[in-house]
């Protein structure tokens, strides 16, 4: 057993044992859910239907029902592209690096932030299928051999990386995901009482047992599938970045675009981690488990990254200015003086300001003010992708297409509808799902459980 | 030995908590008795040693479905780009694969970890029989909550000797749960 020192704050509160850590993660499975969820499961299916409306709607006329033109040819989609994908990296994340890492703090959260990957990815997806502007052709960007036409999909191009990546990162994640869901859906099983919840659990537990030799090599699955989708989460938000960073747009053909994706990715997706947490935890009575503490670490990656993202801008304009590339430097003062500023002054604001708060171990560890910041950031951090896309293209080489931006109808319908289809995912997932891989947190409990810390403090004292 | 129908008896020794399972198992392995298995709650730190698990090969499996991905993309990516229809693209023409190559390397590591992932995902699924359908492999519910079982299947005389090893090793309940008849042609020789 791990040998833990006494001065490290316990991460399992209150005197837990492995009975009680089954009963809380079940809690919300076998007894009734609160009213408050019932509102916000109805409130997210509505704007998700109201996004399939939208959905269907540009299907039936073409994406010239969006706020797209000509020069602006890229906006909401790419920008809620990249933001939703972001999103997602923050699961794969704790999962993944922590877990090589051997950071513990991870196993209280590791669950419901690879839930949260699995639906910000399939967000993402929509925006990219329907961004082709004929979905039902979709299949074309895959190399699929000839007689669909006589070319096959260019090899050289960064967007077709782009389909590679974003797939693979998809599939892996859902496979990590069920691979730690297995051995707490066995748990379930052997738990519910009522009949066709017996059967579902037996269906989803997959026959799990936990014999040894079955743990022996589910530890080892799930150390490759960590080492596996670390570099992968790098991968795919850098892929994402060359996207733009491969092309002559100015604003876009910078190198730094890759590092500056991934801590972007890592802090809005830290920062929607805790938005939907603080949430769970207070539904489902979890303070036990995701502690001041959990939020307070977390809170310290996003005072890292946001730090990261903040020298990244810094560091962006620096070099325009230092590059003496006419067509650069105003890029980026087009972006902080032009027509669109206000939204280059709201992403500094929300991104690089307020997460500087954190330095005060009052802020980071007060739960109100968590929750605010971490909204702040996911707005600061749809503006940076916006401020990216839509004012370098308002402004590109030729002044005869200069253009402006306004968002139709239809582009906020499916936004609101992939946040509302995100939500709706995430609720059903806290209530029939097990939120807390409580078998990994059983293995802690001895070292990090509070009564147990105490005992054992008392032990050694005598 | 040899000529006779060997009855087998199947032993429950449940445990409510890890370290005294663990002892138990060592002390049963001392006296020579083969630990069928073992079902717990979570993994164990350091029973694979005890018990006799054999260090898992998935590793290996993974690594070998990784370069699998590596050369199955780079075939495809020789083929379509540069043998079957090389284009000139941008000024850049495809004349042969290691000119272009960082273009396509991203593509060769999303195929690594695709194939790498998946298969050995799958290879541990099938290895386990972890299927959809299949039937529970615990052979006592509660081993998924908390407790923690060991699993033996004993001739007469060791039954015993394992019976008292694990009461006094803390076991909660040991139970007999039914015995079965070994044809001889099925006993294996146990060298211990």
């Amino acid at each position: 057993m791990h040998a833990e020192s006494e001065i490290r704050i316990p991460l399992i509160l209150g005197d837990k044992s492995y009975r009680q850590i089954t009963d809380d993660i079940i809690a919300p499975i076998e007894g009734k859910a609160a009213r408050g969820w019932y509102t916000l499961t109805t409130l997210c299916t509505l704007s998700f239907l109201w996004g399939i409306g939208c959905l269907a709607y540009t299907i039936g006329v073409g994406i010239g029902a969006w706020g797209s033109n000509n020069g602006v040819d890229w906006a909401w989609d790419i920008t809620n592209f990249v933001w939703w994908i972001g999103i997602g990296h923050a699961g794969t994340l704790i999962s993944a690096v922590l877990l090589l890492f051997r950071q513990k703090w991870r196993m209280a959260i590791n669950r419901s932030a690879e839930a949260m990957t699995i639906f910000a990815v399939m967000c993402a997806a929509i925006f990219v299928m329907l961004h082709t502007g004929r979905p039902w052709l979709d299949y074309m960007l895959f190399p699929l051999p000839n007689q669909f036409g006589s070319l096959w999909p260019n090899f050289n191009s960064p967007l077709l990386w782009d389909v590679f990546a974003v797939s693979t990162y998809f599939t892996v994640s859902l496979v990590f995901w069920y691979i730690g869901l297995i051995p707490d859906f066995g748990m379930i099983r052997d738990r519910v009482i009522k009949p066709w919840q017996k059967k579902m659990y037996g269906l989803l537990s997959f026959g799990w047992g936990g014999s040894a030799r079955h743990w022996s090599r589910f530890e080892e699955v799930s150390l490759v599938l960590a080492g596996l989708s670390t570099p992968l989460v790098f991968s795919v938000h850098s892929i994402v970045s060359m996207d733009f960073a491969t092309s002559i747009v100015p604003g876009w053909h910078t190198t730094i675009f890759p590092p500056y994706f991934v801590s972007g990715a890592v802090f809005s997706g830290f920062a929607m981690v805790l938005t939907l947490l603080l949430v769970i935890r207070k539904i489902y009575k979890l303070e036990a488990y995701v502690t001041i503490k959990h939020i307070e670490y977390m809170n310290i990656v996003i005072i890292v990254t946001g730090s990261i993202v903040g020298v990244a801008y810094l560091t962006e304009l620096f070099v325009a200015w230092y590059s003496g590339v006419e067509w650069e430097q105003y890029a980026f003062l087009n972006r902080a003086t032009g027509p669109l500023a206000w939204s280059y002054w709201c992403m500094m604001g929300c991104n690089v300001l307020s997460p500087q708060v954190f330095w005060f171990k009052k802020v980071r560890t007060s739960i109100i003010a968590t929750f605010i910041i971490s909204i702040v950031v996911n707005i600061g951090m749809w503006f940076e992708r916006f401020v990216i896309i839509v004012p370098t293209l308002c402004r590109t080489y030729l002044p005869s297409t200069w253009n402006t931006y306004t968002p139709s109808f239809i582009d906020i319908g499916i936004f609101v509808g992939t946040i509302g289809m995100f939500g709706m995912f995430f609720l059903l997932f806290s209530r029939y799902f097990p939120v807390i891989a409580q078998s990994e947190l059983k293995t802690i409990l001895k070292s990090s459980g509070e009564s147990q810390k105490e005992a054992s403090k008392n032990q050694t004292h005598h | 030995m040899a000529n006779m129908a060997t009855h087998k008896h199947i032993i429950h020794g449940v445990f409510g908590d890890e370290v005294p399972l663990l002892e138990a198992c060592r002390k049963l392995r001392a006296a020579g008795i083969r630990i069928k298995d073992v079902y717990s709650p979570m993994p164990i730190h350091g029973i694979d040693g005890v018990i006799g698990v054999p260090r898992t090969r998935l590793a290996i499996c993974a690594f070998i479905y990784g370069i699998t991905g590596t050369s199955l993309a780079t075939l495809m990516m020789w083929y379509m780009m540069i043998s079957d229809w090389p284009n000139d693209i941008g000024g850049k023409p495809s004349f042969t694969y290691y000119m272009n190559i960082p273009a396509f390397i991203p593509i060769t590591f999303e195929s690594t970890v695709f194939c790498a992932a998946h298969g050995m995902a799958l290879t541990y699924f099938l290895r386990c029989w972890l299927i959809p359908g299949a039937k529970a492999k615990n052979p006592d519910p509660r081993t998924t909550d908390d407790k923690f079982l060991i699993y033996l299947e004993l001739n007469d005389d060791q039954a015993a000797k394992a019976e008292e090893i694990m009461k006094n090793n803390g076991a909660e309940e040991v139970n007999q749960k039914g015995s079965f008849v070994v044809e001889p042609k099925y006993v294996l020789e146990e060298t211990h």
